[in-house]
Formats: C-alpha cells, structure tokens, sequence
C-alpha cells in the first residue's frame, strides 16, 4: 500500500548524506562520579545506507542517535555529515524516537507540518505535507488528535513529521519498539519501502536481530556500556528480503552468539 | 416497468413513512408521559406560586405582587405549550425535560417563601423580603443597579485582565529562563501568598485613585495563581518535546511559543481559575471599602438603609455574573483545549 502510494506522490532527488562517526566517547556525570557511556566509536556510513546498530539495552545507543542528531555535543571525537562537522540539530537528520512524542495539542496534519513551521516555509509548502501523509497512508486522519490514533498510527505520523523535511539522514530510535508484531512487520516492509524510494541514509537503532538483519545493508553490533563496537556485519541480501531466509538466519545465530545469547538459539 | 418498480418502491416507503408515524404517535404519548408528566406538573406549580400570591393578602406594602403573579401564570403557561408541543421544539424540548423537575422545584420554592413571607409572616419580616419585593427593586433601582452592574464588571475586567497577561508572561518567562527565575521567585515566594485584600489599606493611599488601587489589588489576586501554574506548567513540559522540534529546524522563539505555552495551557487554565475566584473576592471587599461603585458598594449602600430587598437583589446578579464569568472560562477553555480528553464540565 505505501508502495503503491509513493509512485504517486511528489518524488524528490535521492539525498543521502554519509556519516562519518570519528573516535566519539560520551559520558554522563551522575551524582559526582562519571558514567562512561560511548567509549571510542568508529564506523563510517555511505550516502544511501540503511544501517543499524544493534546492542543490549543500555548500552549507550540512544546516546549515539542523540549525539548524530546534534542534540547533545560529544565529550571527545567528531560527527561529520557529508565531511562537515555536526555542531547542532538540523532537519538534514531528523530522528522518529522510540515514543511518537507527537504534540498532542496540534491535529495530525500539524504534526507533520511541525518542521515545515518551524523553518518558516509552511506557507509555500503545504503540499508536502498531505504528499506525506499520503505516503504513511493516513490521509483521512489529518484532522485527528493523536489521543484519537493508534500506537501504530501515531508513529506513522511520526514517520510523516520526519519525512516531511527530506532529511539526508533518517534516524530511527527503535521506532517500533513498542508495537504489536503485526503492526510491526508491516512497518518494517513500509519502511524498507520508503528508504528504496526516497535514497536518503538510515540509521536504525534496535534491539531486535531479525528486524536488523530483515532491514538493514549493514549491522554493528556494540557491546555492554561502554559501548564499543563487537562486530560489523555486511547483509549481502537483496531487497525484499524473506523472513525465512537462510542466509539471515545464518547470520542471526552469530550475532547472537556474539552477544552470548547463542545457548537460547 | 422500472418506472412502475420506482413508483413502487416510492409508494412502499410512503406508506412505510406513514406507518411508522402512526405507530409511533401512541408509541410515543405512553413512553414520554413520565418526562412529559413532569412537564405539566411543573406547569400546574406555576400556576399554583400565581394562585398563591393572589389568595392572601399581603401583610406589607408591595407594589408588584400582582404582576409576580401574572409573570407566574405566563411561565406556567410557556412551560404547558412547550410539553404538549413536545418533541416538535427538537432541542429546545430535550433541554426542557432536562430541567422540567427543576422548574417544578423552584416554583414550590416561590410559593413556600411567598407564603412564609409576604402572606403569613413565618419569617421575621425586613430581613426576609418576599420575592415581589425583589422584583420591586430590579424594576424600581434599575437605573443604579444597572450602574453598580456597569462599574464592577469593569474593575473585575481591568484587573483581571491585566493580572493574568502579566501573571502569564511572568510564569512562562520564569519556567523558561533561569536567571529571571532567579530575581523573581523569591519575590513571588515573600509577596504571593499574602492575601490581596491585606494590601487594601496601604493600596487606597498610595494609589492615586481608588479605582486604580482596586485594580492594582483585583490584578494581585490574579496574578499569583496565574504566575505559579504557568510556570509550573512550562517547567512540566516534557524535553522529548523540545528534542522533537529542535530536530526538525525550531528556533528558541518556537519552542516557547508553540511548544512550551501550548503544552503549558492546561496548567495555565487552572491558574485562571483559581485567580478568577480570589479575585472576585478583593472586587466585592475593595468596592466596600474604598471604590464607590458596583455591587460591592451597592450591598454596602443598602445594608446602610437597612433595604435587605435590595441586598438580595444586589446578591442574585452577584452571583449570576461571577456564574457567568466562570462559565465564560470554561467555554475558552474547551476551546482551546480541545485536544484533551476526559476534562470536567462545568
Ligand atoms: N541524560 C542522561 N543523564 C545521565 N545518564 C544518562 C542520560 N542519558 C542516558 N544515560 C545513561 O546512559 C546509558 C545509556 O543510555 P541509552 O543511550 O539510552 O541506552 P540504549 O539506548 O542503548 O538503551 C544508560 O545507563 C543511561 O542510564
Ligand atoms: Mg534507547
């Protein structure tokens, strides 16, 4: 269905951007003493990548999304988008969090236009957002209150409110973390689908293996706080992807072998 | 043939149509007798308060007992044509079942305190006037009554406005800014809490004009609760919020104005509220002690003459404006808060 919508819809040029994460460390000071969180990442992300990093609970990745995201600075190392540091948050890297933190105030179709506001050009450019909502295939829902959506619905508004400024980064912070897994799979495919139409560069954080290996290029698998990087695994697999696919399931039992979990597989 | 299969079918839904109105004429006479039957029942106290104002003589000297009564019997008769017109009123008919047990409430009430009062004398009499002379003084004082009206409305408006604009911009810019936060919550701390009313002496002489030191005291009353929950509401406003706009290109103008104020209304409202009830209160004592004008010094003014009629009287408004008011702020409220689910109803 997302498919389908997005043959209609406004296409615009490819635009990702690459990521080049340079020797960031992060800590936090709680209560005095310093809680090491990031501890010397490295990795590289091409224009175009669907990328996910994948890691315990805990272990610093929201973190990372935060410092890609501009909205913290990092203690040590640097972030660069297209070769230029990152200083701040820019709609260029936009982020869907776990929660759809939709304002609750605002209908859906204010909530998609939120970024389009805040940069001033929602005048001119109203199109983009019913083009977006199209996309999510939640056209009819735009004068609904989020109190009125599903948990589904709302983080496809969510979605929207992110795609609606043609970021060159995709940042996605277990953004289905908290659905059903139905909802959950179709969202998956729905996402996939997106990022082949658009070309913009992904960077998806989740603690689930399957969703990583179903979805991304490449996976890097961090380790417990401090996170550091385990392993950085190339998925070699064309698109769409099989749930059944020998290769991913392959793939599946050394990472989780890897983060010690292999005894349940 | 598919003209003669419209007409058919035209012809079955009339008589369908007609059907249902037929069946549903009795259908409706049995089941709405028991709403209806309040209906008239409230229609027969009215008449009955009109009767009661007739049939004694009053034991006074009341101009107006003989129009209260005819006002009796002309609401008796609206509230009867209204029941028999029945559901041909639509809305209107819905809100009179609604309130048909209270319009048969208040009339026995009318009656009872007609008797008590102007017929028998049960209750001592200058203190309790019997509701003619009520009527006497709205008919009768209309002009300064209208102008006590005139002049409250217009402190209570002045300060509260004044009062809940300062007291909103001072709670958003203390939940936003540290160091304003810093000067003006032990500021707010010392002065909030003191009763307004406590400044009144100090208020009438140092402000170059009564009115004026009202309002000052009427926007005070205000201002406080207004300034706390504000603030309290800005402070509330969760950071994954401000992390959503700022990724997607807000400048500090926009999260203050169409994240944190927004998301702070619900807060802000309570303030309202609150500042809408303490402030009534330094209207009624500022107008009796020092402003001569509007209700408060009406009361004042016929507590002097000993005209308890008018005091009633003076009350009655009272309370219907600052009624008024107070729905007039929960009307904005749902407005503007339309996105909440589950709020009250006043
Ligand atoms: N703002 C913060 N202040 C202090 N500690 C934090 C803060 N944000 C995260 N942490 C801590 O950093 C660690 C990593 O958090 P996070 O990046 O959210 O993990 P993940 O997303 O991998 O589950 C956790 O132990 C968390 O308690
Ligand atoms: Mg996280």
């Amino acid at each position: 269905m997302v498919a389908h919508a997005l043959a209609e819809a406004v296409t615009y040029p490819a635009v990702g951007a690459s990521l080049d994460v340079e020797r960031i460390s992060h800590a936090f000071d709680i209560d005095g003493s310093v809680l090491p969180v990031l501890d010397d990442v490295n990795f590289s992300v091409k224009p175009g990548e669907f990328f996910a990093l994948l890691g315990p609970s805990g272990c610093g990745k929201s973190t990372l999304l935060r410092l890609v995201a501009g909205l913290e600075a990092p203690r040590s190392g640097v972030l660069r988008e297209d070769g230029d540091p990152v200083t701040g948050p820019f709609p260029s890297r936009v982020v869907v969090f776990q929660d759809p933190t939709l304002f609750p105030w605002r209908t859906v179709w204010n909530n998609v236009a939120l970024g389009l506001e805040a940069q001033g050009i929602l005048k001119s450019q109203r199109q983009r957002v019913d083009a977006a909502l199209d996309l999510v295939g939640l056209s009819q829902f735009r004068n609904a209150y989020p109190h009125q959506l599903s948990g589904g619905m709302a983080q496809r508004v969510a979605l929207a409110r992110a795609l609606v400024n043609d970021p060159k980064i995709l940042i996605l912070d277990e953004p289905l973390g908290k659905l059903d897994s139905l909802t959950r799979i179709t969202m998956q495919a729905e996402i996939v689908a997106l990022w082949q139409r658009k070309g913009f560069t992904t960077l998806l954080v989740t603690h689930d293996v399957e969703e990583a290996l179903f979805l991304a290029n490449r996976v890097i698998v961090f380790g417990d706080r401090p996170a550091r990087i385990k392993a950085d695994i190339a998925v070699d697999r064309p698109y769409p992807r099989h749930r059944g696919d020998p290769r991913l399931a392959e793939l599946r039992r050394s990472i989780l072998g890897l983060l010690g979990l292999d005894a349940t597989w | 043939m598919s003209t003669y299969s419209a007409s058919k079918t035209v012809a079955l839904a009339q008589s369908a149509e007609e059907g249902a109105a037929l069946s549903g004429r009795p259908l409706s006479l049995a089941f709405s007798f028991p709403p209806g039957g309040t209906g008239v029942f409230a229609s027969l106290a009215w008449v009955g308060f009109g009767i009661s104002c007739l049939w004694w003589p009053d034991i006074g000297d009341w101009t107006r007992t003989h129009q209260l009564a005819a006002a009796a019997f002309v609401m008796s008769g609206a509230i009867f044509l209204a029941t028999v017109a029945g559901s041909r009123l639509g809305r209107f008919n819905a809100g009179l079942q609604r309130r048909a047990p209270w319009l048969l409430v208040s009339a026995l009430f009318l009656t009872l305190w007609e008797v008590a009062t102007a017929k028998f004398g049960w209750l001592p009499l200058p203190f309790f006037p019997p509701p003619q002379s009520i009527i006497e003084v709205y008919t009768d004082d209309l002009p300064k009554l209208l102008d006590s009206i005139i002049a409250s409305v217009k402190l209570q408006l002045g300060g509260y406005v004044i009062g809940a604009t300062v007291g909103f911009l001072t709670g958003v810019s203390i939940g936003w800014s540290r160091s304003v936060g810093y000067w003006v919550h032990p500021v707010l701390r010392f002065i909030g809490p003191l009763p307004a009313t406590a400044w009144l002496p100090i208020a009438f002489f140092t402000f170059p004009s009564s009115w004026s030191a009202s309002t000052f005291l009427i926007a005070l009353a205000t201002g406080f609760p207004v300034t706390v929950l504000t603030w309290s509401g800005v402070a509330s406003v969760s950071n994954a919020y401000y992390d959503v706009a700022r990724t997607l290109g807000a400048k500090p103008s926009f999260l203050v104005l169409k994240v944190a104020i927004p998301a702070a209304l619900p807060h802000v409202f309570v303030g309202l509220f609150m500042g809408l009830g303490s402030s009534f209160a330094v209207l009624v004592v500022a107008e009796m002690i020092g402003v001569k004008a509007g209700l408060g010094w009406y009361l004042q003014w016929a507590q002097g003459w000993a005209a308890y009629a008018n005091m009633y009287a003076a009350l009655i408004v009272m309370s219907l404006l600052c009624s008024g008011a107070i729905t007039l702020l929960f009307r904005t409220r749902d407005r503007l808060l339309i996105w909440q689910k589950g709020v009250v109803k006043w």
